[in-house]
């Protein structure tokens, strides 16, 4: 049996508890050619990052996206479950399930050139704007637009998919619950908010908290692709910042920092969102 | 997909037709925002150069004449091609990969061994404290795997996610068909592979598309640990090519009468080339989802 395991614990421990090892270097001033070697600094590095400016500007650009996600992107899957679910007929539930779950299977490379090809500069607006003799500019790499398209980004592609779970949260209410209260005499809408509303609340709070607990990760690889188009002042996030300031620019031992700071804070929320979630009842991510 | 009750219950008033109208309108549009980005891009991938320019860059619909000239020429060798080749070998060698040894620990999860409780939360501690991308480098470059496809696929071999997918899976087959098979002398690889596969082709299924999906997808991985570019998949061309606009080789240059496809239209066909393999592995599994997402959602 431990046979059967054992290339996956390897796995684990090459590839995850031993890189964690290499956050030693968050106390170091590192040198690639000295290695793990390199001369100890203490907490400096932790200094050097609380003094850069680009780096609150990575954090408040992290938390903006953030909010907006939870204005925008968080109740839309909501209400497209609600939608779907008044919908009597299951050949059109279906073909409507099987349309918007596709764009969560999409990269994030085809996602952007897609939105490009929709809004850039030489896109299908531009375009009909400029048939209209209207004013034209390129969406996708104007700073103050950028966070609203990055969170429309997002809708585009999950909300489909983050339907799945309030869709099965509303198979799951027993059906008599409506017929009892139909035979009492309540509408449509007295159903919705007596039946349906008390029996997903439950599942959204939960999605809601352990949300709460990522929210200082707003999508990487989606910020990293347009963050040239739009420039750093807008769209660094915390793991762009470490990116372009520690691979790229070799800030290596300041980076390190940066990032366990965030691996830390992200973990005591997301350990604080299970609690809350088990305080209400709920499983969590974990038990 | 979700199996729902089927027609109107006697209890439930029919709909106004207004009521109606308004859903089956939201649900259009809805599918038409989904829908209609592919078609613009397929559209433009196959037009001719004399259409592409008479419509400033772009076909909003359908082109009126039809040219295949730009898949022709991104298949005829060179980047793309190759391209291709990388990105198709780095997901069937690493979903396959990746199947193997997830299929291995969860099913040795699934039933009590000595350890299994810690084995099982050092797994999801990978979920709680996710590294960042400093050591991850570091550890890629420290065992030598710097500028190789191996890079590509060991350090993202198995996702804690699906392990407790298939470990959820697993738990249901009942332990008393396992005793039995090891009463009649069967070793633990044989259980697994004659008794315990066998019974698991949905989940196996599911987490094989999002494997697939994930390789397929990937391009920050090549970035980051590849420096040579002719090694790049293919999503990292789109990333450079599509994305900053550069002209393919083999594109039409402006202004030069050579018969080569244009630009937009080249962009556009490795956009599609993309995005084809996974909508139509994509309907086939459909079915699975539900139970893919929410036990691994819900439980942990």
């Amino acid at each position: 049996m431990l046979a059967l395991a054992a290339p996956g614990i390897l796995y684990f421990l090459v590839f995850y508890y031993a890189p964690l090892l290499g956050y030693v270097i968050a106390f170091q001033d590192y040198q690639p050619f000295l290695g793990f070697e390199s001369p100890w600094v203490g907490l400096g590095n932790f200094r050097d990052m609380g003094r850069d400016i680009k780096f609150w500007q990575a954090v408040s650009n992290t938390i903006q996206i953030t909010v907006l996600q939870l204005v925008l992107y968080f109740p839309a899957p909501l209400a497209l479950a609600l939608l779907l679910n008044g919908i009597i007929s299951t050949r059109v539930r279906r073909f409507v399930q099987t349309v918007v779950y596709m764009p969560h299977f999409l990269s994030w490379v085809i996602v952007v050139a897609l939105f490009q090809q929709l809004f850039g500069g030489a896109g299908v607006m531009s375009h009909i704007l400029r048939d209209g003799g209207y004013q034209t500019f390129d969406v996708m790499s104007y700073p103050p637009f950028f966070k609203w398209l990055a969170v429309l980004q997002l809708v585009w592609k999950e909300t489909g998919w983050g339907t799945i779970i309030y869709l099965a949260a509303l198979l799951s209410i027993d059906s008599s619950l409506y017929e009892a209260a139909a035979a009492d005499g309540a509408d449509r809408w007295r159903r919705m908010w007596h039946v349906t509303i008390p029996g997903i609340v439950g599942v959204t709070i939960l999605l809601l908290i352990l949300r709460l607990g990522n929210i200082l990760s707003v999508g990487f690889e989606q910020i990293l692709l347009q963050r040239q188009a739009v420039g750093p002042d807008a769209a660094e996030i915390l793991d762009t910042y470490v990116y372009f300031n520690g691979v790229v620019g070799g800030q290596w031992g300041m980076t390190a920092a940066a990032g366990l700071v965030k691996g830390i804070v992200g973990t005591i929320l997301v350990v604080v969102a299970n609690k809350l979630a088990h305080r209400m009842g709920q499983d969590g991510v974990y038990r | 997909m979700i199996e729902q009750r089927a027609g109107r219950p006697p209890w439930m008033e029919q709909a106004t037709l207004l009521e109606r109208a308004g859903k089956g309108i939201v649900l259009a549009l809805v599918s038409i925002v989904v829908i209609y980005p592919f078609i613009t891009v397929v559209a433009t991938s196959l037009a001719t150069e004399r259409e592409i320019t008479r419509n400033g860059g772009l076909i909003l619909f359908w082109p009126g004449e039809i040219s295949f000239n730009a898949y022709r020429t991104i298949f005829t060798g060179g980047v793309v091609t190759k391209a291709v080749m990388v990105s198709i070998g780095i997901t069937v060698v690493g979903t396959v990969l990746s199947l193997v040894t997830t299929t291995g620990l969860a099913y040795a999860l699934s039933r009590p061994i000595i350890f299994g409780k810690l084995i099982l939360g050092m797994s999801l501690m990978t979920l709680l404290f996710v590294p960042g991308i400093i050591p991850n480098y570091l550890a890629v470059k420290q065992v030598g795997l710097l500028n190789t496809y191996s890079a590509l696929v060991l350090p993202v071999m198995i996702n804690a996610f699906n392990l407790v997918v298939m470990r959820q899976f697993f738990m249901g087959i009942p332990q008393e068909l396992i005793d039995s098979a090891r009463m009649d002398g069967a070793g633990d690889f044989r259980i697994l592979t004659k008794i315990v596969l066998p019974l698991s082709g949905a989940v196996i299924a599911v987490v094989a598309l999002f494997y697939a999906v994930a390789y397929w997808n990937a391009f920050f991985n090549a970035l980051l640990y590849l420096n040579d570019n002719s090694m790049y998949p293919l999503q990292l061309i789109l990333r450079n090519y599509v994305l900053q606009r550069a002209p393919l080789p083999g594109a039409m240059v402006p202004g030069e009468e050579s018969g080569a496809p244009p630009a937009e239209a080249m962009h556009m066909a490795v956009l599609v080339v993309a995005l084809v393999p996974v909508m139509v592995v994509y309907p086939f599994l459909q079915r699975y989802f539900t139970r893919g997402v929410l036990t691994g959602a819900i439980k942990g």
